[in-house]
């Protein structure tokens, strides 16, 4: 794979490029080359510098100092012209027109870039196919974007910088909201572009895909280049290394094992049309049951409905041994149940209101007397919460949208936190963590697992749900179909247990 | 049962349905209404609501709203008469119609800068302008109405395209002013559909972040649309004038909320991205036969706006309700497995 990149004249060159906001230097002489057909991933914590790196690169923020060439050709700061010169940059949120047609999605970039005054239908149209069918992707070309599901999304955004004969696409952490099966079906997408010439800048939190899928490696700190090379120079441990600027323990966290207690809360027989059926569960105090699942395993509704936000057809769900009936989350909140939901920028966070807001929203009538809310014991609370769970913010004022993704996730914990929950259920707790905070967010369950709160993770990160959990159950369409002792088991059973189904 | 159910799932489906209801009641109640003479009536009554109708239609798909649009109109109009009575010449009808058009552009470049421009919100902007064009009007051009018309005008009112006599032995017509509405129609569906610019109202209305990755110039788009509307409210109201052969300035403000609700009747979403001429032109054909009809059966006028009211609520509400109803029954039908 190396062979196949080196030697050749880079596309693209970055080089010495500076950035400063204000004060703050985010990037520093950073350099970075690209060759016909390389995929290279830019790694990095979050706060490294690689979406301000991405910026300067697609043209919608300017370096202080430093040069982007592509093809020889010097880019300025003008997003069109990174585009006609054949960038383009998937965005995390692929940044689609939902009410538009598939087709015209992918046709869109060309008709901008070649200045359409008309809109040529059918041509635009036959771009899109002819692209989807290069790509051996099926998907309807006439269905609203709106109505497609994540992973085919991805596929259309990756379409439509194809359509547009782009030579090099930058993809921000396309993988976050795939499933396995869907992550290995796009790395297979871009091996074979690779083969046809196509440059990729990958980056990426998952370890385990950056040696799938890339040929070189740049790992950025601090908005410096720490180090760079092919991936065969790097294993896990060196790259995790490269980027923490700390040697992490990618094992099971450590742990004291306490006495059993009784369950918490107890379901049995719980089911739910078309989503779960037959679950049995117990979740005690002092412990962490991770439910492992494919996506469309029911998992996500078995967490709903233990909060619930859904209602069970069948079964029961009992606290404390008393069986109860939710007729909404509040009931389950009632009851000292938080959830700490899946997508935390949609569902969980306020994002443009300050941190304190965020976190003590759940939590007023702590601060509340005779019916008057304390601001002042508002903002104490909040700096407390800071404290305890190492956000990384001057103060609490800022908008949560200021914070990087692990610090974002911090804030959701803590909300939760301030109403001293019985049981904390989280949903895809490091989804979009880069590796340091990840491991920083577990330590903090594990403790707050051992200081008496039960607590239910939902994942589909192995790995996660290994280092992180006393317990594991593993979700197959819809039945509970194993459970393990987390220190026992190994990946690769664990695995092969939640993808059963999946390979059928 | 299923095709029922299918119109029932859709605002436009509800909207008409109800629209039919309403029809075949009144036709019961009042004979007269099942003739030609009320399809030309209610062309005659839906025209300047539907030209403005189309303006507003696309800064909605944009994902903005206009208000001011009424505003516009009524300047455009009474500047139109102030300027060609001052100059005293004699110029043919379709000149009166590009004076009115570029005045209403020039206001609309007003909005457009103000939103596009400098980024501001668009109904506070056009509450701003509505009120802001109103008084400029009522305050530097005048107050009082202008009855003496140009002859052209006058011509051109009384040119008829169809004369029909209705139940009771009057004769009702279609002025040539329906025409306008048919060339502003015409007009923006090849705008909104056959050109990269059109797609760009729906792609910014769609997501206005992703517009901007893929290189489309916002506030280009943006400023282009505001002067657009504008140019079209400035048609509306010179239609006003030649259906009304005066030119009174306190005429048109009023009936924004009544555009806008027969342009979201008409599928159009508030919150952007959706929107086709001809949906816009149902809702307008719905509002102004309620209107109509209400008025023809007697009703009081005040009905008028409860009805409408009812038919917002229950065409954007039913949709929904219906859509959760059928996912909940899907459910439940299922057997109990995963």
């Amino acid at each position: 794979m190396n062979d196949e990149a080196s030697g050749s004249t880079p596309i693209l060159q970055m080089r010495d490029i500076r950035k400063a906001y204000g004060p703050v230097r985010v990037l520093e002489d950073v350099n970075l080359e690209l060759s016909t057909g390389e995929v290279r991933c830019l790694a990095g914590e979050n706060g490294s510098g690689k979406s301000t790196l991405i910026k300067i690169l697609s043209g919608v923020v300017s370096a202080d100092a430093g040069q982007v060439s592509l093809n020889g050709r010097q880019l300025g700061n003008d997003p069109m012209g990174a585009i006609t010169a054949g960038l383009s940059v998937i965005y995390q949120d692929f940044s689609l027109f939902p009410n538009l047609s598939v087709w015209e999605n992918i046709g869109f970039l060309t008709s901008v870039t070649s200045a359409d005054v008309l809109h040529k239908r059918s041509a635009r149209r036959r771009l899109a196919i002819d692209t989807l069918k290069r790509m051996q992707v099926e998907i309807d070309p006439d269905t609203p974007v709106e109505l497609l599901p994540v992973a085919s999304k991805q596929l259309v955004a990756i379409a439509r910088a194809l359509a547009n004969r782009a030579r090099i696409i930058v993809m921000d952490e396309p993988t976050t909201a795939l499933t396995r099966s869907e992550v290995a079906h796009l790395l297979e997408i871009v091996g074979a572009l690779k083969k046809e010439g196509v440059s990729f800048l990958f980056v990426s939190h998952k370890i385990e895909e950056v040696f799938a899928v890339c040929d070189t490696v740049t790992v950025l700190r601090d908005g410096s280049v720490v180090v760079e090379g092919p991936i065969g120079e790097f294993d896990t441990e060196r790259l995790v290394e490269a980027m923490t600027g700390r040697s992490v323990d990618s094992q099971r966290l450590p742990r004291e094992e306490g006495a059993v207690q009784r369950p918490f809360l107890a379901a049995s027989g719980l089911g739910r049309r078309g989503n779960f059926v037959d679950v049995d569960l117990e979740l005690r105090p002092g412990e962490i049951v991770s439910v492992v699942g494919l996506l469309g395993s029911g998992r996500t509704e078995l967490a709903q409905t233990l909060f619930g936000y859904m209602k069970p057809d069948a079964g029961r769900i009992e606290i404390d041994g008393e069986t109860v009936t939710f007729k909404s989350q509040h009931d389950a909140i009632e009851r000292g149940i938080a959830y700490v939901p899946e997508d935390r920028l949609t569902e969980g966070l306020f994002l443009n209101q300050s941190i304190r807001d965020n976190i003590t929203v759940s939590s007023l009538e702590k601060s509340t007397h005779f019916g008057i809310v304390s601001a002042a014991s508002l903002l104490q609370r909040a700096r407390d919460a800071v404290k305890n769970l190492r956000i990384k913010t001057p103060d609490v004022t800022p908008a949560v949208a200021t914070l990087s993704g692990g610090n974002q996730q911090r804030v959701v914990l803590a909300r939760w936190m301030e109403i001293d929950p019985r049981l904390l259920i989280l949903n895809g707790p490091t989804v979009g963590v880069d590796v340091g905070s990840k491991r920083e967010i577990h330590e903090l369950l594990v403790s707050l697992s051992r200081s008496g709160t039960a607590v239910m993770v939902v994942t589909d990160d192995i790995a996660e749900a290994i280092a992180l959990s006393d317990r594991i159950l593993v979700m197959v369409r819809g039945r509970i179909t194993a459970g393990f002792d987390a220190a026992t088991v190994d990946e690769d059973t664990l695995y092969n247990e939640v993808i059963r189904e999946d390979r059928t | 049962m299923n095709a029922l159910a299918r119109i029932f799932a859709t605002p436009q489906g509800i909207v008409f349905l109800v629209a039919v209801l309403f029809a075949v009641v009144l036709g019961l109640l009042n004979p007269a209404f099942f003739t030609p003479s009320t399809l030309i009536d209610l062309a005659r009554n839906g025209l300047v609501t539907g030209i403005f109708a189309m303006g507003v239609m696309m800064v909605l798909a944009s994902g903005g709203i206009d208000v001011s649009h009424t505003a516009i109109g009524a300047f455009a109009m009474y500047a139109t008469m102030k300027i060609v009575l001052g100059i005293d010449l004699d110029l043919p009808i379709i000149a009166y119609f590009v004076i009115a058009a570029a005045i209403g552009a020039g206001l609309g470049l007003v909005n457009g800068l103000l939103i596009g421009g400098l980024g501001l919100n668009t109904l506070i902007v056009t509450l701003g302008t509505l009120s802001f064009f109103r008084g400029a009007l009522l305050t530097f051009l005048g107050t009082t109405y202008i009855t003496s018309v140009p002859r052209e005008v006058i011509n051109f009112s009384r040119t008829i395209l169809i004369r029909i006599e209705n139940a009771v032995g009057q004769m009702v017509s279609l002025p040539a002013s329906f025409l306008v509405l048919v060339a502003v129609t015409i007009a923006l569906a090849i705008i909104m559909n056959f050109t990269l610019f059109g797609r760009k109202v729906y792609a910014i209305g769609g997501s206005e972040e992703a517009a901007q990755r893929i290189g489309i110039r916002i506030k280009r788009v943006k400023v282009l649309i505001y002067v657009i509307a504008g140019a079209i409210a400035g048609l509306a109201g010179m239609t006003h004038v030649t259906l009304s052969r005066m030119a009174n300035p306190f005429d048109l403000v009023g009936m924004e909320l009544n555009v806008i609700a027969a342009v979201v009747l008409g599928g159009a979403r508030i919150t952007g991205g959706h929107g086709t001429v001809l949906g816009t032109l149902l809702g307008v054909f719905v509002i102004t036969m309620i209107n109509t009809t209400l008025l023809m059966a007697g009703v009081p006028s005040y009905w008028q706006k409860f009805v409408i009211g009812c038919l917002i609520i229950v065409g954007t509400g039913l949709p929904i309700v219906f859509d959760r109803l059928a996912k909940h029954r899907q459910r439940m039908a299922r057997p109990l497995e995963a």
